[in-house]
């Protein structure tokens, strides 16, 4: 005799725990098993891209600090990039090293909130959540010695960036290279090995390279699939291309892979920043241009490789001072298009771990 | 004389009420009794409340953070804060909720944790009642808190909690089974289920005797407990709350409360089964018993401070593969020692030591060479369970 189930509709988020902001998955599940997932987004939708239609080039940088929230610097970094193609202005050098050191650094930051709360929708109860975020803490204290904010940072300027470094700002750089190494070891003795989170993340949620290339997804996700695509070797910007790092490759394309990734990003990114140490002269920081400029009409853009992905900001100008339209390729959304094939056939628990495997930020999803 | 009239709090009680105030006998019983009651219930609550305290500070330290440290010295009132807010805030029952389990569940899951405690005792001589079959009694009542957890998961209206308490009642029947097990080999070597002369029978204490014993009670029991890594009924990071989602204000206060009193609970039965309750004192008996209980809530929020979750298939599936072949070879092992030494001596306890750690040394490698754990998701296969069935 069989029993006569039904499947049940639940509606993860959009207040929920574990949804990193407002995301709402509505899930069809059968008892734990999951047979459908459909997201909702839109719950964080402000209208940035046309908001930045009515203010003028250096006011949109502002904008592009609240899309994701958790790595302004590199939204910072798109979006000059892309108005200095258009304009034709070249920063000086020392700029484009401070560019980078602070890019690299927000990837850490970036990476250390994505396994922190991956971390804790396994069920870590808060402890590599905590040890992160004590880290994270130090660089947002970087970040305040560069221009005064710690979060939505607007560091970066069209042909430059805001200002040089204080004097104090060295030395506390080399206090948190010279630690970091360690704690990141910290963190993996703590729980990179353990049996649970293996069991629970290895072969959980697989995301194949041509799966992967085909939904366009970009950055640590991909990566994890085993594609080797890095914007930072592929289309160097900056001065990425005068700075030796590998690009880490996972085999499986698991939740474990997409994790390690991340790790293994952080301290590549430390060596990025080490070297641009090592060769950043002085300068001027600031190429002089005028707060209000028109460009010439035409388009731009300048895809990067932001923490959570390609991130490019595709802007058109008709020549005046605001920008005629700007859209944004946000990596979070795009690599959220395989959602649904992660996800069916397993169940809730995974759900949650799976989805924050991604690493998404609402803020950069919804814009 | 029954074991209550042995208790100094009844008979002092009772010789006051009969000689000082000049009362009925029946009115000196009755008072006698709810003296120590209230002595037993209301202590034990302070403990589980202080209890509350302590892991929010052990855990606290192992985040590096600080803890509670407002409310009184070190934030040792905070437990009390907190209550007094819960007190205060709106109680709120769902529309969609079953009132009556609704309001019952609450109850039904602090009741029988404190009903377990008749049969603990907390020193020497001090115990409510020295029940021949203490052990049986203390797990029939420990199931009925899955009961409770069934109660307000069904009853709340919401599909998470719903969700949750499914995972207790899935979570009950299959740790119920090694704890039992467990609880068993413990039973042979003492023979006899009152906690009073188990304490006495442990020459050696029992965690020595019988190791495995020891460690798939520990296990069965953060299960039976809801405690990480098998805390699938709350999740919150899953299911927002679990069967607690919908409760608000001195409900969820006493589900909270309960919970760690259960833990209490499983700290003071982890010691007297496996510690040998107060004996070995260096300092009174009471005191000594609390710090055994104390060390093994410490261990218990390390725990919670370490470990993820596990996955509830996952969670079964260790229980029926691995633990239940296990909590049989203990039984087995300890079941042949006692049919040798019906009456072992000290030097014969010694022996079963050595027997039994190898055992268990032997025994959990080679179960997990001989049983294969490895869920798809483990063996790194690139099928869902779902796909799998097909």
């Amino acid at each position: 005799m069989t029993m006569h189930t039904q499947p049940v509709i639940v509606n993860i988020g959009p207040h929920h725990p574990s949804t990193h902001g407002v995301f709402r998955m509505r899930l069809t599940m059968d008892g734990e098993n999951i047979l459908d997932v459909e997201p909702v987004i839109g719950y964080l939708h402000r209208g940035s891209e046309k908001l930045a239609e009515e203010r003028h080039y250096t006011q949109v940088i502002t904008l592009t600090d609240r899309m994701d929230y958790v790595a302004s610097m590199t939204n910072n970094q798109a979006y000059v990039l892309s108005c200095e193609q258009l304009t034709g202005i070249t920063p000086p050098d020392r700029g484009l090293y401070l560019r980078v050191i602070a890019a690299e650094l927000q990837r850490v930051v970036s990476h250390l909130v994505a396994t922190g709360f991956f971390l804790q929708d396994l069920g870590a109860f808060a402890t590599p959540l905590m040890y992160a975020m004590r880290e994270r803490e130090r660089v947002l204290d970087l970040f305040e010695m560069l221009c005064g904010a710690r979060i939505t940072v607007s560091y970066m300027r069209i042909g430059g960036v805001f200002q040089d470094a204080p004097g104090e700002f060295w030395p506390a750089l080399r206090r948190i290279l010279d630690d970091f190494p360690s704690f990141i070891d910290e963190l993996e003795d703590l729980i990179s090995d353990n049996e649970i989170v293996r069991s629970r993340t290895q072969g959980v949620a697989v995301i194949s390279g041509a799966d992967a290339v085909n939904a366009s997804i970009t950055g640590p996700v991909l990566r994890a699939s085993g594609v080797s695509w890095d914007l930072r070797k592929a289309a160097p910007y900056d001065v990425y291309d005068r700075v030796s790092f590998e690009v880490p490759l996972g085999e499986h394309g698991d939740n474990y892979d997409r994790y390690m990734i991340r790790i293994r990003e952080i301290r590549e990114s430390l060596k990025i920043v080490e070297q641009c140490v090592a060769q950043i002269e002085p300068g001027p920081v600031r190429a002089t241009t005028a707060m209000l400029f028109r460009p010439p009409a035409g388009e731009s853009y300048v895809p990067i490789e932001a923490p959570k992905g390609e991130l490019g900001f595709y802007l058109v100008s008709d020549g005046s001072i605001a920008p005629y339209r700007m859209h944004v390729r946000a990596p979070s959304l795009i690599n959220l298009t395989l959602l649904k094939q992660m996800l069916v056939g397993w169940k809730l628990a995974d759900a949650i771990v799976s989805f924050g495997s991604i690493d998404v930020n609402m803020g950069e999803v919804d814009r | 004389m029954s074991p209550l009239e042995e208790n100094h709090i009844f008979s002092g009680t009772y010789g006051f009420v009969t000689n000082t105030l000049g009362g009925p006998d029946w009115l000196a019983y009755g008072m006698g009794a709810v003296a120590v009651i209230m002595i037993v219930v209301n202590g034990f609550l302070l403990i589980g409340t202080l209890f509350t305290w302590m892991e929010r500070k052990v855990v606290g330290r192992f985040q590096s953070r600080v803890g509670p440290n407002r409310v009184g010295p070190f934030g040792i009132l905070q437990a009390i804060a907190d209550a007094v807010k819960l007190l205060f805030k709106e109680d709120i029952v769902p529309r969609r909720a079953d009132r009556l389990l609704f309001n019952a569940a609450p109850i039904v899951m602090l009741a029988p944790s404190l009903l377990a405690l008749a049969v603990i005792p907390f020193g020497r001589g001090s115990y409510v009642a020295d029940l021949n079959i203490a052990v049986l009694y203390v797990v029939a009542m420990g199931g009925i808190a899955s009961l409770a957890v069934l109660m307000a998961g069904y009853s709340s209206g919401n599909k998470l909690a719903l969700l949750g308490s499914m995972r207790a009642v899935a979570m009950l029947l299959s740790y119920e089974i090694p704890l039992v097990m467990a609880l068993l080999g413990i039973t042979l070597l003492a023979g006899s289920m009152s906690m009073v002369d188990i304490i006495e029978a442990q020459h050696v204490p029992f965690l020595l005797v019988s190791p495995l014993g020891a460690l798939i009670f520990l296990i069965a029991m953060s299960a039976e407990l809801n405690r990480p890594p098998f805390d699938v009924t709350e999740a919150e990071s899953e299911l927002v709350g679990g069967y607690l989602t919908e409760y608000s204000g001195m409900k969820f206060g006493v589900f909270y409360l309960a919970e760690f009193c259960n833990v209490v609970l499983a700290g003071a039965l982890f010691a007297i089964l496996f510690l040998d309750g107060w004996e070995w004192a260096i300092l009174p008996s009471h005191l000594w018993f609390l710090i055994k209980v104390f060390g093994f809530l410490f261990v218990a929020s390390w725990v919670r401070a370490t470990l993820p979750r596990m996955r509830i298939d996952q969670i079964l599936t260790f229980a029926w593969k691995y633990l239940f072949p296990l909590s049989l070879v203990n039984v087995l092992a300890l079941a042949v020692e006692t049919i040798a030494w019906p009456d072992p001596s000290l030097g014969q306890l010694w022996i079963m030591v050595a027997v039994n750690w190898v055992i268990a040394a032997l025994a959990i490698p080679l179960l997990s060479l001989v049983v294969d754990l490895k869920t798809p998701a483990r063996a790194g296969r690139r099928v869902s369970p779902v796909e799998e069935a097909i």
